[in-house]
């Protein structure tokens, strides 16, 4: 039998080999090697999102109707008996309560799409905080950055299909920042909506967007992303033989096949489970579009929050000064303009250009294959954590009545609050995390240096006591000393020899400035000269460890001498 | 008896009343009155005023205001009020049915207000769900949330979750406006339609079609069920994927 199985196999592989030469590809990638860590995971759960939301999205067309034509409802649902909607939101209803297992499916679509972005951007974190995006890897930074942006985009425009009240609102939102451009802003609005919102023709347009264009920009992407990943070879965490020259890990077949595709179930599982037990985007709550009524707790979905969020920070008069300006008969709305374009524009700026920021600071031009431990780059997890902290103030404040409503506060005061914590918390944030960082990485000195402490007390015959510590395995070593020590910039001076100034002072002066700010203030790993000289300093050739030894040794030797003398006296 | 009864309702002035409907007001007695004055002197009385006219800057004067006043705010526990803060929390009731009844003759005594509902007023099974649905989302849901869950006001003050409200104590309040609630009166919604809006209330009964609710507050709720239960959970397995034998 297994002999049949594995001719029949073989028979069909060589026919294929035959005909494509894929034998080379196979053998290729089956034996290509990645690293292991938990870590490494992370942007795969996006992967997988994106796979649900694929198919559970495939279900979904077959049923939507992305039409802004009204209905009266007859179906199934009682508290919508007899009310007017668009074909859009009747269908939406209808694959909820008729088609079976409408409901399970739009949930488990909704759910992947918030799960898809999470992902997306703890992936983003644990790349940015182990420096996973230094050269050979910028331009898959961006690509990964562009990934995240498209799905915001993907992630909006499905949200706002079914044509209910709430996702109403936030076009309306999105209409009134698209107003508040200069010049263009409402030619491009009544371009976007086909005339005065909210018209007949959004939902079909967002419709295409949602699934053809959108779905069909991040497919190519995850390509490009996927294959810079196989071309790069994936980065690892640093440990002993791990070098910027070498991949330690285990092959794609069979580790990793059976690792991943085992862990796409488990994504889709969790899911699942989560789409069945929970529900989502309760749009038969909300109602159909209607431009007049708002209800509280009108907010997008998350990883839209920190947009809404800027708006409700955005104060109307800064300082007594009146934020809608006219000029020349124009109105020019700063109070949107400013959070709503203007802010995110910046944010995502600093994202996508962070890769080159720092390049700028290190000057350093050499590939990154090994990753850093946050606490080596104290500045770069400051600002990481800052960036997070800004984000997250957003976010508290695009739900500040929620959040207000939730723990009894003022939402009034709230708001007051988080506009300060806006400027002063990632800053502190920053400096904490800093020290912190430097606090870490003086720890690894000391234990490079000293040894763990072993809690044993040993007293000498001379009354000295002394703590043993015991040396540091190899490993332990090289995870704590391999890291580089980079010095801020030393540039060429302003002029040369013959008092004439050099081109391009002015931008070397700048790239220095940012490496004072990385690298001035920094701990050294420790060198081979520190610890040898460590070694010495402690005597008795190794260390403390070697002193017990030979405290120990002793002792044995005085009981032989005394267990001698014993004998001798008998005899 | 019926003389009685005529001459009882000219004077605490519930003949003003123009719905022609048979309150607990009407029935109420003489004993009635005179038993709410002495609880309303005991309890009251030190904010209210032992003529419930109210004092500049610690209560209202309780004139017209209404049995239905008093039934929802003493039945919903908000008075006697516990503590001063941005508006009266709800608590356990700390009257029975019989004496908030009492408390609201009196005060009813005092002048012409709205009557508390009957049975048939508030009864959301004569309703029309989707009526009150197209009610409510016009008029109710900017402070107290698509489907009642409640929702934030300025300066700590908040619409309270409608899920656990009695249909009278809802009626009552729209017909009252309580605190920072508009007034709804019957030229606004009609008592029709303020029956069809307990309709809409009731059928939220039956709980969420797609399981459970994470509180029908909107997608904020939903943001942080996907970090951490859904990423949460994700992230459990891919520690226990990524944990090797060696």
């Amino acid at each position: 039998m297994g002999a049949k199985v594995n001719t029949a196999a073989a028979g069909t592989a060589n026919f294929v080999d035959d005909r494509t030469s894929i034998g080379g590809f196979v053998k290729f990638f089956a034996r290509k090697l990645f690293p292991d860590h938990w870590s490494f995971m992370l942007g795969e759960i996006a992967l997988y999102a994106f796979i649900v939301l694929l198919l559970s999205g495939v279900f979904l067309t077959a049923f939507f109707v992305p039409s802004m034509e009204t209905v009266e409802y007859e179906g199934a649902f009682e508290t919508m008996h007899g009310v007017e909607m668009t074909k859009a939101f009747e269908s939406t209803l209808h694959t909820s309560f008729e088609v079976p297992g409408g409901l399970l499916i739009r949930q488990i679509h909704h759910w992947s799409a918030l799960l898809f972005l999470a992902a997306i951007m703890t992936h983003m974190c644990r790349v940015f905080f182990t420096g996973a995006f230094r050269k050979p890897r910028e331009l898959n930074w961006l690509v990964g950055f562009t990934l995240m942006v498209l799905g915001l985009a993907a992630g909006f425009t499905g949200y706002s299909l079914p044509d209910d009240v709430l996702s109403g609102n936030g076009l309306r939102i999105i209409d009134g920042v698209v107003k508040s451009i200069p010049l263009i802003g409402s030619y491009t609005s009544y371009w976007l909506f086909g005339g005065e919102f909210p018209g007949t023709a959004l939902i079909p347009r967002l419709f295409t967007a949602h699934i053809l264009l959108v779905p069909g920009l991040i497919l190519a992407l995850i390509a490009v992303h996927l294959f810079l990943v196989f071309l790069h070879k994936h980065t690892q965490y640093p440990g002993g033989g791990k070098t910027d020259r070498n991949v330690v890990g285990l092959p794609l077949f069979p580790v990793y096949t059976a690792k991943a595709g085992g862990f796409f179930f488990v994504v889709f599982g969790v899911i699942a489970l989560v789409a069945a037990v929970f529900t989502i985007n309760p749009v038969w709550n909300y109602g159909p579009y209607d431009p007049s009524p708002v209800s509280a707790g009108t907010q997008p979905d998350w990883y839209i929050l920190f947009v809404d969020g800027a708006l409700r920070l955005m104060p109307g008069w800064v300082f007594g000064i009146p934020m809608e300006w006219e000029i020349f008969g124009y109105t020019l709305s700063m109070n949107i303009l400013t959070p709503a374009l203007i802010l995110p524009g910046l944010f995502f700026g600093f994202i996508a250009l962070y890769p080159w920021i720092e390049k700028w600071a290190t000057g350093d031009r050499g590939e990154k294959h090994v990753l850093d431990r946050p606490r080596n780059v104290p500045v770069r997890t400051g600002i990481g954590v800052a960036t997070i902290t800004f984000y997250v103030i957003l976010v508290l404040e695009g739900s500040n009545d929620i959040v207000a409503n939730l723990f009894h506060l003022s939402l009034n005061d709230l708001t007051i609050f988080f506009q300060w914590a806006i400027f002063i918390l990632p800053p502190i944030m920053f400096w904490v995390t800093r020290r912190i960082c430097m606090g870490l990485q003086r720890k690894d000195r000391e234990l490079v240096l000293h040894g763990h402490e072993t809690g044993t007390i040993v007293r000498h015959e001379n009354g000295e006591y002394i703590e043993v510590h015991s040396p540091l395995s190899e490993q332990e070593l090289w995870l704590r000393v391999q890291h580089e020590d980079i010095a801020p910039l030393e540039i060429d001076p302003e002029y040369n020899e013959h008092g004439v100034r050099r081109k391009g002072y002015r931008w070397d002066r700048f790239k220095q400035s940012l490496s004072r700010f990385y690298y001035e203030d920094r701990v050294s790993p420790v060198t081979k000269a520190e610890f040898d000289e460590a070694q010495h300093h402690h005597g008795h050739g190794n260390a403390e460890a070697d002193l017990q030894a030979a405290d120990a040794k002793d002792a044995d030797q005085r009981l032989t001498d005394e267990w001698n003398k014993v004998e001798d006296q008998a005899k | 008896m019926l003389l009685v009864l005529v001459l009882l309702a000219l004077i605490t002035g519930i003949a003003a009343m123009a719905a022609p409907s048979a309150t607990a007001a009407d029935a109420a007695s003489a004993d009635d009155v005179a038993a709410g004055e002495a609880l309303f002197a005991a309890n009251c009385a030190s904010c209210h005023g032992l003529d419930a006219q109210g004092q500049d800057g610690v209560a209202p004067s309780l004139v017209g205001v209404g049995a239905a006043a008093v039934d929802f705010q003493v039945g919903t526990g908000r008075m006697p009020m516990q503590a001063s803060g941005p508006q009266a929390m709800a608590k356990p009731a700390q009257f029975d049915q019989d004496e908030i009844n009492q408390l609201a003759a009196w005060v009813a005594s005092l002048g012409a207000g709205p009557a508390i509902p009957t049975a048939e007023q508030v009864d959301g099974s004569l309703g029309d769900a989707a009526a009150g649905m197209e009610v409510f989302r016009t008029n109710c849901a900017m402070c107290h949330g698509s489907i009642g869950g409640g929702g934030a006001l300025t300066q700590g003050k908040f619409a309270p979750s409608l899920l656990e409200t009695t249909p009278t104590h809802i009626y009552e309040a729209m017909l009252t406006g309580p605190q920072s609630m508009p007034v709804f009166n019957d030229a606004n919604i009609t008592p029709e339609n303020k029956r069809n809006v307990i309709a809409y209330l009731e059928a939220q009964d039956a709980g969420s079609p797609g399981g459970l609710s994470l509180g029908a507050i909107g997608p904020v709720s939903e943001g942080l069920w996907a970090w951490l239960v859904l990423l949460g959970l994700i992230i459990g397995a891919t520690v226990w994927v990524g944990a090797r034998s060696s």
